[in-house]
């Protein structure tokens, strides 16, 4: 059984959105990491690249395979996660915390109505 | 859970790398009741043996075992396999899950001429592997036999965990371990028993996950990744297994006789720089160069090394040990040197 914050969105690509006002931070959710097991390197965007919503921004490569990460939202890119270049694992070991992968700036704020709420993520993953 | 040959097979229990490193510093469990299962019985059971398989399994000691192949006429590999003597006039080869069918096919025909009897048990025989430096201890208490005596590579058919079993000293992880081969209605109580006994030990099941990231760094090919068709023993670094010596024509011996010194590519191990992994199917090129020159057949980030490895088929001159290759990872091209495999060699 995997950990669903209440107060995140989701995507179904097994993202989660922290959306406060003009800023959001999107990471991977833990059922995702526990999915795709030991991350050994992330792929991150440069600042200011712009991803419209499912775009391709980075890649994780994982012990078992390599999964791609597609945007939850259309945004440009504020910030990317320093440590994850050193400290992938990151990902697995705090995936709502210290493993976040970018901070997008919006294109849209409509875009919020489209991602699931905790309850809708968890129907989703039938975890 | 996913569909593998024909099964469904779990790919990790609790965590591929933990798994992975249970079987490096404690021990593993696997369920490989996939595998194939057929028993070569009779008096001609040596010689039809030593027809069908490129090896001399005639030569076989009674009680050991060996790996082998199995080859088409033109050199191409059917499949890899190991071959059990069991007693003077019965045998246990045990091919790969997806081509069993094919495997017990090809032996049948193979076998016409010949005083031996073929019978698939496949379908009702399970494989229980108990993997790992810990091995012996968690096993010896639910056998009669002093597990020191048993040999790599050897077979014997005797009790264990209190039903009757082939019990072999061979594995495909790098490391000390044990495999029982037991009837189907009696696979979950031995999985039960070892399990419990040696949860203590570190013994923890292991899936399909550890189980090839386990091989890849034992330097191990996989069946439909190394191993082909398209390949001869010779391409794939197994060319000492081809016994011309033996007395006898073999399937795919005037082929193989040609093909020994003209190998068309060779399998090599990679070790890659950076922290990319190469997967199957991504190209290698020679530094810089536009065309690729090779593919990549395997490849993972070793758990027990920290970088990445990978095995993939090269031009048959571009393998020496310590030649700079690239792999081109989504776009990027990552320097890769051709290292001796295996890529992991446990000390004891």
């Amino acid at each position: 059984m995997s950990t669903v914050p209440d107060e995140l969105l989701y995507s179904e690509e097994h993202l989660w959105v922290e959306w406060t006002d003009d800023v959001v931070t999107v990471g991977l959710t833990d059922y995702a990491q526990k999915e795709m097991g030991d991350t050994v390197f992330v792929e991150l965007p440069s600042l200011d690249e712009k991803f419209a919503r499912l775009d391709v921004f980075g890649t994780i490569e994982a012990v078992k395979a390599v999964s791609e990460l597609f945007s939850p939202i259309g945004g440009v890119v504020l910030a990317t996660n320093p440590r994850l270049a050193k400290e992938p694992e990151l990902l697995n070991t705090d995936p709502y915390g210290e493993g976040w992968l970018i901070r997008l700036r919006p294109s849209s704020l409509a875009e919020r109505d489209e991602l699931l709420g905790s309850a809708e993520y968890r129907e989703h993953t039938g975890d | 859970m996913i569909p593998f040959a024909g099964w469904e097979m779990p790919v990790q229990y609790k965590g591929l790398v933990e798994e992975h490193r249970a079987v490096r510093s404690a021990a593993g469990l696997f369920d490989l009741s996939h595998m194939g299962e057929i028993f070569i019985t009779g008096p001609g059971a040596a010689a039809a043996l030593d027809y069908a398989l490129i090896t001399a399994p005639g030569k076989l000691a009674v009680g050991r075992a060996h790996y082998s192949m199995i080859c088409d006429v033109s050199g191409g590999i059917l499949d890899d396999l190991i071959v059990y003597r069991l007693g003077d006039s019965r045998y246990m080869v045990v091919p790969n899950a997806s081509n069993a069918a094919e495997v017990s096919a090809a032996l049948s025909e193979r076998l016409a001429g010949f005083d031996a009897e073929l019978d698939d048990a496949t379908m009702r025989t399970s494989l229980v592997a108990i993997q790992g430096p810990r091995a012996v201890e968690i096993l010896q208490p639910f056998v009669d036999v002093d597990l020191s005596t048993i040999r790599y590579y050897s077979g014997t058919e005797m009790r264990a965990c209190g039903v009757p079993a082939v019990l072999a000293r061979t594995g495909y992880t790098g490391e000390d371990g044990f495999e029982l081969f037991v009837s189907w209605d009696d696979a979950l109580r031995v999985w039960d028993t070892l399990l419990e006994g040696g949860a203590d030990r570190g013994l923890i099941p292991a899936g399909l996950g550890a189980r090839d990231t386990l091989r890849l760094e034992a330097g191990m090919p996989l069946y439909g990744q190394e191993l082909s068709r398209e390949t001869t023993p010779f391409e794939a670094g197994l060319g000492r297994l081809v016994s011309f010596a033996k007395p006898g024509d073999f399937v795919g011996r005037d082929a193989l006789e040609k093909a020994k010194d003209h190998p068309r590519k060779a399998l090599v191990g990679l070790k890659l720089s950076g922290p990319r992994v190469a997967r199957i199917g991504y190209h290698v090129y020679l530094p810089a160069a536009a065309e690729p020159c090779g593919t990549v057949t395997s490849g993972t980030a070793s758990p027990t090394l920290g970088f990445g490895i990978a095995m993939g088929y090269v031009p048959a001159d571009r393998n020496a040990v310590g030649g700079e290759l690239e792999v081109s990872i989504r776009d990027q091209r990552a320097s890769a040197q051709v290292v001796p495999m295996p890529f992991y060699k446990r000390s004891n």
